[in-house]
């Protein structure tokens, strides 16, 4: 019993010299960010290693989602003779909710793991290190760049995943089952709302942006520097990503739509 | 010159500890400028660690460690930084950033730090390279160099911007007798050549004495030598001469500290 309230302590104390390192971390990175705009090539390197190389992975997923909604969607819908609102329903799903959150809890599978292991594996064999000896601060000028990549990337990836997805739908809804072409775009039209909609769509995936780099930089800065550690960190990037991904969906949700 | 201006670090009264485990009990050491001084100690005694502690990558427990006069512990980050500039540490494998390959590596310091050309750095590079005797392998990705070859770029990475002290963490540790001739070599004619002041932390003591101008043999946390070759051979101190001679017993005991041995091995009959 007594090892068992320990325990729990040992975990609670952990837990929040974690998020306290994280914090700082946090910090130090956006104070390195505005340093950056003067060497863009730095942010360009890495929007293409964590954001174009997740563009496949993203692209097909959104087409897939898009045809699967397009199914369940008319399948539902044609039960009360509205199969004709088809594309607000794909359009909103997407825009709304899976666009963001499921490019994001891909781009944490995906470029998260990725960042937290190479930072990890730049701990163990001290090349983050060694760049404090040459007196290059490793936070700027490693994490500061990945964390502005993924910031940037999320939401492009997001979009590139809605219309994709939107036209997955069409595919399916349109070419396969025989809704009205017109109604499918004109009715998403009419009741996709811009700012109501798609900008807090885009809220959304940036913040999902933030959430999900600064855990996968925050992982990789912070696992122990052995090869253990390092897999450890990377499970670690991808469950608390997916977890903080879909808990502030949640509260996001409840911010934006919670009213109407 | 004073004594004072002929110090490039001087440690006093350092202690540090990781956890419980006390690695410095108290040490006071001098780098003389110009000079390689050698730090010598069985495993686990803390070498690399007090070049981290030179470098301000960590902080002692209590005492001080100057660098060129300045404090270095109390250095905020950008002082900190700057100093930084004026030192290089070679890591015991060397640590090359591996997504860029060997002439990067070498221009990486230079990149960062100046606003040369790129014609000017790839001078620069290559002169650092040659001096290392790798001017051929600028192309090759860091992964197709030997552990020798590896070391040799960091070494002409860490003299990019030609330092005033150079740390050489285990240099000889794991070569082949080639490459190991290859970096003492290398290391004395760096350090003559470039007025440079060398730390080396090492237990290879064979390689280590033939160039160190000055030694400091460490144990439990203590200094328990001090000299130059020739002193530490003829001294009369127990530690110093079963550490030169790697004898397996003595002041450092071959049996990590266990009960009595007969009653160990009794007291599993007795269960």
């Amino acid at each position: 019993m007594r090892n068992s309230i320990e325990n729990l302590g040992h975990k609670g104390l952990d837990f929040f010299q974690r998020l306290g390192r994280g914090n700082i971390l946090f910090a130090h990175i956006l104070i390195g960010i505005p340093g950056l705009f003067l060497r863009p090539s730095l942010i360009i390197q890495q929007v293409f290693s964590v954001g174009v190389l997740s563009f496949v992975i993203i692209l097909v997923s959104g087409l897939f989602v898009g045809m699967v909604l397009g199914l369940q969607g008319y399948n539902t819908l044609v039960k009360f003779g509205a199969e004709e609102s088809l594309g607000v329903v794909v359009a909103l799903s997407l825009v709304r909710e899976l666009g963001p959150v499921v490019t994001a809890l891909l781009f944490a599978g995906r470029a998260g793991s990725a960042l937290t292991a190479e930072i990890g594996l730049m701990k163990a064999t001290e090349q983050l290190s060694a760049m404090e000896m040459m007196a290059v601060d490793p936070i700027r000028r490693v994490l500061a760049p990945r964390f502005l990549a993924g910031f940037i990337s999320m939401p492009f990836l997001a979009a590139i995943f809605s219309a994709v997805g939107v036209n997955g739908g069409y595919f399916v809804g349109v070419g396969l089952l025989g809704v009205d072409e017109g109604a499918y775009w004109s009715q998403m039209q009419a009741n996709v709302d811009y700012e109501g909609d798609i900008i807090n769509g885009v809220i959304k995936s940036f913040a999902f942006g933030v959430v999900v780099t600064w855990i996968a930089v925050f992982e990789g800065h912070d696992a122990i520097p052995t090869s253990e550690g390092v897999s450890r960190a990377t499970t670690r990037t991808v469950v608390h990503s997916a977890l903080a991904i879909l808990a502030l969906d949640f509260i996001l949700t409840a911010l934006m739509f919670g009213e109407s | 010159m004073t004594e004072q201006a002929d110090i490039l670090v001087k440690v006093r009264d350092l202690h540090f500890s990781r956890g419980s485990r006390k690695i410095f009990d108290g040490i006071d050491l001098d780098i003389q400028r110009g000079k390689i001084t050698a730090i010598m100690g069985p495993s686990g005694t803390g070498k690399t660690t007090l070049l981290r502690l030179i470098g301000g990558q960590l902080k002692p427990s209590s005492g001080s460690v100057h660098v060129d006069g300045h404090h270095i512990e109390r250095l905020r980050h950008r002082p900190l930084y700057q100093l930084r500039k004026s030192m290089g540490l070679l890591f015991q494998n060397g640590a090359l950033l591996t997504d860029l390959n060997v002439f990067d590596n070498v221009a990486f310091p230079l990149r960062e730090h100046t606003d040369l050309s790129e014609s000017m750095i790839r001078d620069l590079v290559l002169m650092k390279l040659h001096a290392v005797g790798l001017r051929g392998a600028r192309d090759m990705m860091t992964t197709e160099l030997s552990g020798g070859m590896a070391r040799r770029v960091a070494l002409a990475r860490a003299i990019a911007l030609d330092p005033k002290l150079l740390m050489y963490d285990e240099p000889f540790t794991g070569q082949d007798p080639i490459s190991m001739g290859v970096l003492v070599r290398l290391i004395r004619a760096l350090n003559d050549a470039l007025g440079l002041t060398s730390i080396i932390v090492s237990h290879d003591i064979a390689e280590t004495s033939s160039i160190a101008d000055y030694i400091y043999l460490l144990s439990d946390g203590k200094v328990v030598g001090q000299g130059t070759a020739d002193e530490l051979n003829n001294s009369s101190s127990e530690w110093a001469q079963q550490f030169l001679q790697g004898r397996d017993d003595g002041p450092v005991p071959f049996h990590y500290p266990a009960n009595d041995y007969m009653t160990d091995l009794l007291s599993g009959l007795a269960k």
